[in-house]
């Protein structure tokens, strides 16, 4: 920015990003890295500003298992890439909003495109399971599942699932011939149960 | 033997494992930056009380949020102690749970579905 113009423009940008934001209801955005610190700074903040506003401990809990597991999604499993590519090694957009029903907890990060497949079926396997199904997946799974090197037990959409009871939403955007931007969103009812 | 005494975190549990006085018990908060490493102390001292326990172990549970990577470890502590009961070892789990928390005494059933030993539950 070497001029006023380009300053004027950057700011009302800001500002059509906040409006943006306000329409979205969205509370938190963060774009980078995702670390531990990042974890449980993000975790922390949320869990004061629920308890501030008196939500239920249920909500909660759910809200605060939905973020970790998300967020460690991103960390353990978007820096599978050797790739030196910006877009390759942990970093990931993630949003939270608040309506007045329900939270919802967003990622976004890329994919390389051959894993897709892989994804898709996952996801609309654990979409169509029911709870007892869920219950046992997650049981059969914690049993004979080994840990990656980054720690992943392969159990968080299995958990946010379960933890939620709502399908998880998600899409694929093109970003190059090789790879895709994967979003994921999932929603917490803000109702006490 | 020697005891374990980690002080809890906002993000790691705090463990007592004392032979001599007879406490075992992990409580708090579990999401660990590296799961395996936090609790491979914690494994490795089950190991060697394995070896000569004393004649009553009853381990507490007491944790109010676990990850799903912590899920995994735990259940490695609990087939720890598993096997010690298979050996005829007087082996009692004692899974404490918020009383408003429905997932947490969930997740003590489904361990104690899952490995063979006195599993009790107990709300607070």
């Amino acid at each position: 920015m070497d001029n006023k113009k380009d300053v004027k423009g950057f700011l009302e940008f800001v500002y059509e990003f906040y409006k943006s934001m306000k329409a979205h209801e969205i509370t938190l955005v963060y774009e980078g890295e995702i670390t531990h610190q990042i974890t449980k700074a993000f975790t922390s903040l949320t869990e004061s500003n629920m308890s501030k506003e008196d939500e239920p401990n249920s909500v909660q809990r759910k809200v605060f298992h939905v973020m970790v597991e998300c967020l460690q999604n991103i960390s353990k499993h978007a820096d599978d890439f050797t790739s030196n590519d910006y877009l390759f090694s942990g970093r990931g957009i993630f949003l939270v909003s608040k309506g007045e029903d329900e939270y919802s907890v967003t990622t976004g990060n890329a994919v390389e495109n051959d894993k897709i497949e892989y994804l898709t079926e996952l996801l609309e396997n654990i979409n169509k399971m029911d709870k007892e199904e869920l219950k046992e997946l997650y049981k059969k799974q914690m049993k004979e599942g080994r840990l990656s090197e980054k720690g992943g037990a392969g159990l968080g959409f299995i958990d946010i699932k379960r933890k939620t009871n709502k399908e998880l939403e998600y899409h694929f955007l093109p970003i190059s011939d090789d790879t895709s931007f994967f979003l994921l969103t999932s929603t917490i009812s803000r109702a006490d149960n | 033997m020697e005891t374990i005494k980690i002080q809890g975190t906002e993000d790691t549990p705090k463990i007592m494992l004392d032979k001599e006085n007879e406490i075992f018990e992990i409580s708090g908060r579990s999401l660990p930056e590296d799961v395996s490493s936090f609790y491979e102390p914690v494994l490795n001292w089950l190991n060697e009380y394995a070896e000569n326990p004393n004649s009553k172990t009853v381990f507490n549970f007491k944790l109010t949020y676990f990850n799903t990577a912590s899920s995994k470890l735990l259940l490695d502590i609990l087939m720890k102690l598993e096997e010690m009961h298979e050996k005829g070892q007087d082996i009692l789990i004692r899974w404490h749970y918020p009383e408003d928390d429905e997932d947490m005494s969930e997740a003590g059933e489904e361990y104690s579905d899952i490995v063979d030993v006195p599993f009790e539950q107990v709300p607070y």
